[in-house]
């Protein structure tokens, strides 16, 4: 019953992601989904700034790059004006979150008929390790060196619960990446996500909760240990809001 | 008859497909990769080619043939 | 003649007729009524129509619009124009096309509602961080503000630069005759993101030789500054005086100098229409002779005096002095302008160059 299983060839080569970073293996799911979807040449992608800028060149897909933060808009007019083409914005928590609450929660608000996945590792990654609107009480790091102070900074942001709660979206959901049954979950969030634009049912959006050893100074395996034990319990996964297809 | 092929210099050790085999048919090897990584190193008498390797890892490591 | 129309909405018209496929803006006076006319004339037209959360997101929507080659307009205002910043130097690391009309109010921060020139120098040189320059196209009357905004979506996807119409409140807010080109339905451009991967990865902006880059810009700010200068010059060959004056301010110059001349003054004016690239080649056919370059503006310090100094220079007349003539918010009086000159002629101004 075995199947064959490789990485979609729209993965041109190998990301310089650190060494048990999940956007490996999110970027692959993405591209899968992409693929099963039969839309390989008919989707456009939004690069984020932050670790994902390391796609540069790695998708043979169309790949626009956004401004810190602001694919919300961006991904908005693309889609509008092509509204045949999938569109997918791939941002990691500081830039969909912090720098581009406004422009995440506006293209939410409206109901802008694209997907967005973003990665929540808890951190600004790319920079250093800085402390993200993500970053657990207590949480150690680059700006929050005695770790994060909930009084003066706010507690972790939930964002796709915001959306579910708010806005009148059609998909949101949580997955993670700490066994192989809640990646393949994840999968299938993503690609219900995508099947929601497709169908036109509205804006669509996935947080997948993605281990950042080398920021959080834990090695790959503990950091999973790390999301199951804590984040998940603030975090918590599975489909938030689900409208269904037409 | 399905088989995993290993890309060896692709490997970062992180160790999440020796962790997940169902089988305890991963190790990590005692040489470096080209980027100075040990890396994955499937035991073919343990493995039935399920896939978990493939599913989590984040660097395409692994391919598994039909 | 055509007819009575006010300058923000002859400007929407003439994005629509020139291709325009959609418009993303958020309202600020005196530009408003560029995006109210759109808001209902986009749809009418087959076109699209977007009000953002804030100027800086309509400027990313731009910028996603133009990735996929659509003609795209944006207005605002002053402080509006200053949010957008970041996603205009951004479309200029992409080369991507776009028309931004600055419809502009006088003063920093805040400023005021009366109409203005105070954004000379950001529009000139670009705005955001890095080398890039937007072409600048500045028009004096209703007429011209429709023919240039039907041009600047042709400049824009020519160069792949954005265009920006640097006009002022008093002319946005304005009523005259104004004839319409004829309408134009333009496909999306074949350069731009199809969804199919047909162009490879572009832009890839991390990636690529970001010095090589911009030689290779530099060679496209070359040809624009070769190509697209635009001026209207009166009366510079025998002139004693030649005043720069452009916008509302430009025309008002145009009847003090034909005022003087009548009178027998040799006096002159060099009206710049494009202010990016700065019309230097207007400079050849001035007086060898003249006696001094006098920039009129309403703005506080002189920002375009500085570009008339720099190519009076490149254009061997460094040695003429230039002075500078500060018209105070609203539109210049005749009156104010002309004692100003008369005080210079006078030698009771110093020049500021």
């Amino acid at each position: 019953m075995a199947k064959g299983k490789k990485v979609p060839e729209k993965i041109l080569r190998q990301v310089p992601f650190c060494p048990g970073c999940g956007h490996g293996i999110i970027v692959r799911l993405m591209m899968e989904c992409i693929e099963e979807l039969g839309y390989n040449d008919n989707v456009l992608i939004g690069k984020p700034v932050g670790c994902a800028s390391l796609l540069d060149n790695a998708l043979a897909v169309d790949t626009f790059t956004g401004a810190h933060g602001r694919n919300g808009a961006s991904m908005t007019t693309i889609k509008r004006l092509k509204p045949d083409m999938l569109v997918v914005s791939y941002q990691g928590d500081g830039d969909a979150y912090n720098i581009g609450f406004s422009e995440t929660m506006n293209a939410a608000y409206r109901n802008e008929k694209f997907t967005v996945i973003t990665i929540n590792n808890g951190n600004f990654g790319m920079t250093g390790g800085q402390m993200a609107w993500t970053s657990m009480p207590g949480q150690v790091t680059a700006t929050s060196v005695n770790g994060r102070n909930v009084e003066l900074s706010g507690m972790p942001i939930r964002v796709p619960e915001m959306i579910a709660s708010s806005f009148d979206t059609a998909y949101v959901a949580r997955g993670s990446l700490f066994t192989p049954a809640e990646i393949k979950k994840t999968k299938s969030y993503i690609k219900k996500a995508m099947q929601a634009q497709i169908d036109g049912v509205g804006h669509s959006l996935v947080e997948v909760l993605s281990p950042c050893p080398t920021n959080w100074g834990l090695t790959p395996l503990a950091s999973m240990e790390r999301i199951v034990n804590e984040l998940v319990p603030y975090f918590p996964l599975g489909e938030i809001k689900n409208k269904g297809g037409k | 008859m399905s088989k995993v092929i290993v890309s060896k210099d692709k490997c970062k050790q992180c160790g999440y497909c020796v962790k997940h085999c169902p089988k305890q048919a991963i190790s990590f090897s005692a040489d470096f990769n080209s980027s100075g990584f040990k890396y994955a190193v499937v035991d073919d008498s343990k493995c039935i080619a399920c896939g978990m390797c493939y599913t989590t890892c984040p660097d395409g490591v692994f391919e598994i043939t039909e | 003649m055509g007819d009575m129309v006010k300058g923000n909405i002859a400007m929407g018209e003439a994005a629509i007729r020139a291709g325009m496929h959609i418009y993303c803006g958020y309202p600020i006076t005196p530009s408003s009524e560029v995006m109210e006319y759109l808001s209902w004339r986009a749809q009418e037209a087959g076109r699209q129509f977007i009000q953002a959360a804030n100027e800086g997101e309509a400027m990313y929507m731009v910028y996603g619009a133009a990735s996929i080659g659509s003609r795209v307009l944006t207005a605002s205002s002053g402080l509006g124009i200053s949010l957008k910043q970041e996603g205009v130097t951004y479309m200029a690391a992409a080369d991507y096309p776009a028309v931004m009309i600055n419809v502009c109010r006088y003063g920093d921060g805040l400023g005021s509602l009366e109409s203005g020139q105070t954004d000379y120098k950001r529009e000139t040189r670009g705005g955001g961080n890095g080398d890039y320059r937007n072409i600048v196209l500045s028009p004096s009357t209703v007429q011209e503000a429709v023919d240039l905004v039907y041009l600047a979506f042709d400049l824009s996807e020519k160069y792949r630069n954005i265009v920006v119409i640097l006009t002022e409140g008093a002319l946005g807010q304005m009523m005259e005759d104004c004839d319409y080109p004829p309408m134009k339905e333009v496909p999306y451009y074949d350069w731009a993101f199809d969804g199919k991967y047909t162009h490879g990865p572009y832009p890839s902006q991390m990636a690529v030789d970001l010095h090589a880059k911009g030689i290779k810009n530099n060679e496209k700010r070359a040809a624009i500054t070769e190509n697209e200068q635009r001026w209207e010059a009166v009366g510079v060959e025998d002139a004693e005086y030649v005043l720069f004056a452009y916008g509302i301010p430009g025309r008002v110059v145009l009847g003090i100098v034909d005022e003087l001349r009548k009178k027998g003054e040799k006096v002159g004016i060099i009206r710049p229409i494009s202010l990016w690239p700065f019309p230097q080649k207007a400079f050849d056919s001035i007086n060898k002779n003249v006696k001094g370059f006098i920039s009129v503006e309403t703005a506080d310090s002189g920002q375009m005096l500085e570009d008339v100094a720099l190519y009076a220079k490149k254009k061997g007349f460094g040695n003429v002095p230039c002075y500078f003539i500060s018209s105070p918010p609203g539109v210049p009086k005749s009156k104010f302008v002309l004692e100003n000159f008369e005080a210079i002629k006078a030698g009771k101004v110093k020049e500021v160059f």
